[in-house]
């Protein structure tokens, strides 16, 4: 647990209050730690044909949706005692929103486990695993430097991976390009290729989520609301 | 200068360090300049015009320089830490500050584009425009009728009886009170709940047809229900009067009032529509205050 003097959220004239925020925060960490290594493990699952890792992905998944109940069953009593304003009422309903992303990332490791153990199950050439690889590692790193932000309490961080999030949808347009054509080429390839059409698809998606955690960073940072908004209005938010 | 009055002055001072938790002290870093309010303290075609507001207790400044405008129909909550300034501002705007001998007031106060300080004009006129409410319900030793028809009598607002009698039906009514007491007018006022005195005390101060009604800390000594009713009656009231409350509890500024003035020690930091100030306050200090951080 971090310092609370050095915390902008620990230094409450209630000690208690400060404790609870300061668990929240804890708590929302290590889910994100969980989810990251979740997508970690499915990916290299997938690469390395490993169905018994992915199995255990699958698995694992139970125990990131009880951390997000644990979390909102937090988030609400804090709601109930303490009534939060401002900097602390922005925090913990960032954190409720971006509990939801977290959980879904989840799901997005989960299917992708899936998926793999079915693609290690039918043996075949892999095809399409350099896109898969590099959009990845692009929305692992997303991910990551989004929970880093909200540690640091960084927009700046935040609107950057807001940016990433572009890259990450033309790459994911390329890779759906070049699976396309290996469909073209020869019809048999045409359900693997969609499985990891799939596998694509659900990287793509982590990228969304880390996106929308970024935001929220901004917004409990910056007190303003970010989405739906364009890069140069967040940019204006983050700088002014 | 009479000694009662420097010693309750003086005992206002104190207050500000009094109510400090022990071991607790202000952040001293953050330095506040004089007149300079952050947010939104002005309004169009405002009721209240205050401007370059000072009040001194004696030698001691207790106001330090405001600006702000109130609007029409505009319910704004002062919030502040105990002996910010906020109850003594509140009075200067039906002058009931000019009842403590040392009080002076300096700067430009206009209602209705008037000098509220015009040594010509009638206080008591002035206080039957602008009527208020304290903290501790203090009804009248009188029966419930009496209470409220007591202004508009002085006021000869009401040549007959049947006048009269409208008058106190429609401000108990406004006042949410009718129905508990139509039956028991006579009744002595004192006898009602805490809340019930309070709310008579709001029908007292309506029945005079006030434009504007300030409110001290009016639900400070009454349990939640009775202070949901006030609360109510706050937001029935607004669609006519012009309300200026002063109120510890920052969640009941948050739910009755349009905008949010935050006062520190004297000066006014932040002025900003209540939703702003609730969610994302711009001064540290208003964030500080209203997040718990310091006291």
């Amino acid at each position: 647990m971090p310092d609370r003097k050095d915390d902008v959220y620990g230094d409450h004239i209630s000690h208690k209050f400060n404790d609870e925020l300061m668990e929240l925060k804890t708590q929302f960490l290590e889910m994100g730690g969980a989810v990251e290594s979740q997508v970690e493990r499915a990916v290299k699952a997938l690469i390395d044909s490993d169905g018994e890792l992915a199995e255990q992905v699958r698995l694992k998944d139970k125990e990131v949706d009880k951390q997000e109940v644990a979390l909102d069953e937090e988030a609400t009593l804090i709601i109930a005692r303490r009534q939060p304003t401002a900097r602390d009422l922005r925090l913990v309903i960032s954190v409720i929103k971006m509990v939801a992303d977290l959980e879904r990332v989840g799901d997005e490791a989960k299917k992708i486990a899936k998926l793999a153990i079915k693609l290690s199950e039918e043996g075949q050439a892999p095809r399409g695993y350099v896109e898969v690889r590099h959009i990845a590692g692009h929305v692992q790193s997303m991910l990551h430097d989004a929970l880093d932000a909200f540690t640091r309490l960084d927009s700046e961080q935040a609107l950057r991976i807001m940016k990433e999030d572009k890259r990450v949808d033309e790459e994911y347009q390329a890779a759906a390009r070049t699976l396309l054509t290996f469909m073209m080429e020869d019809t048999r390839n045409i359900s693997r290729c969609m499985s990891v059409m799939w596998v694509l698809r659900a990287l793509e998606r982590v990228g969304d989520h880390a996106c929308n955690i970024a935001e929220n960073v901004i917004f409990m940072v910056e007190g303003e609301d970010v989405r739906h908004t364009s890069i140069e209005e967040a940019e204006r938010v983050v700088g002014g | 200068m009479s000694t009662l009055n420097t010693a309750v002055a003086q005992e206002m001072d104190k207050s500000d360090e009094a109510e400090l938790p022990a071991g607790e002290s202000r952040p001293a870093e953050t330095v506040i300049e004089e007149g300079a309010t952050v947010g939104a303290p002005y309004a169009d075609d405002p009721k209240f015009k205050l401007r370059d507001v000072e009040v001194f207790y004696g030698e001691d400044r207790a106001i330090k320089n405001i600006s702000l405008d109130i609007a029409r129909n505009e319910v704004i909550a002062f919030i502040g830490p105990s002996g910010c300034g906020k109850s003594t501002f509140l009075r200067c705007l039906n002058r009931m500050n000019d009842s403590i001998d040392i009080c002076r007031v300096k700067g430009s106060l206009q209602l209705d584009d008037q000098d509220l300080y015009d040594p010509k004009r009638d206080v008591v006129e002035l206080r039957a425009r602008v009527g208020m409410v304290f903290q501790k319900p203090n009804p009248f030793p009188k029966s419930i009728y009496d209470n409220v028809a007591y202004g508009p009598r002085i006021h000869g607002l009401a040549n007959r009886k049947s006048d009269l009698d409208d008058i106190v039906e429609s401000s108990l009514r406004k006042a949410g009170l009718w129905e508990e007491v139509k039956d028991r007018l006579d009744a002595t006022a004192t006898g009602m709940s805490g809340g019930q005195q309070q709310r008579l005390c709001i029908a007292r101060a309506i029945a005079v047809s006030p434009e504007v009604v300030l409110m001290d800390e009016p639900c400070s000594a009454l349990d939640p229900i009775a202070t949901a009713k006030v609360e109510e009656l706050i937001a029935e009231l607004s669609e006519s009067y012009t309300i200026v409350i002063v109120t510890h509890s920052m969640q009941q500024a948050a739910r009755v009032s349009h905008r949010t003035a935050y006062f520190h020690l004297g000066h006014l930091v932040e002025v900003n529509d209540t939703n702003k100030v609730f969610t994302s306050p711009e001064h540290e200090l208003t964030e500080s205050y209203i997040t718990g951080r310091f006291g």
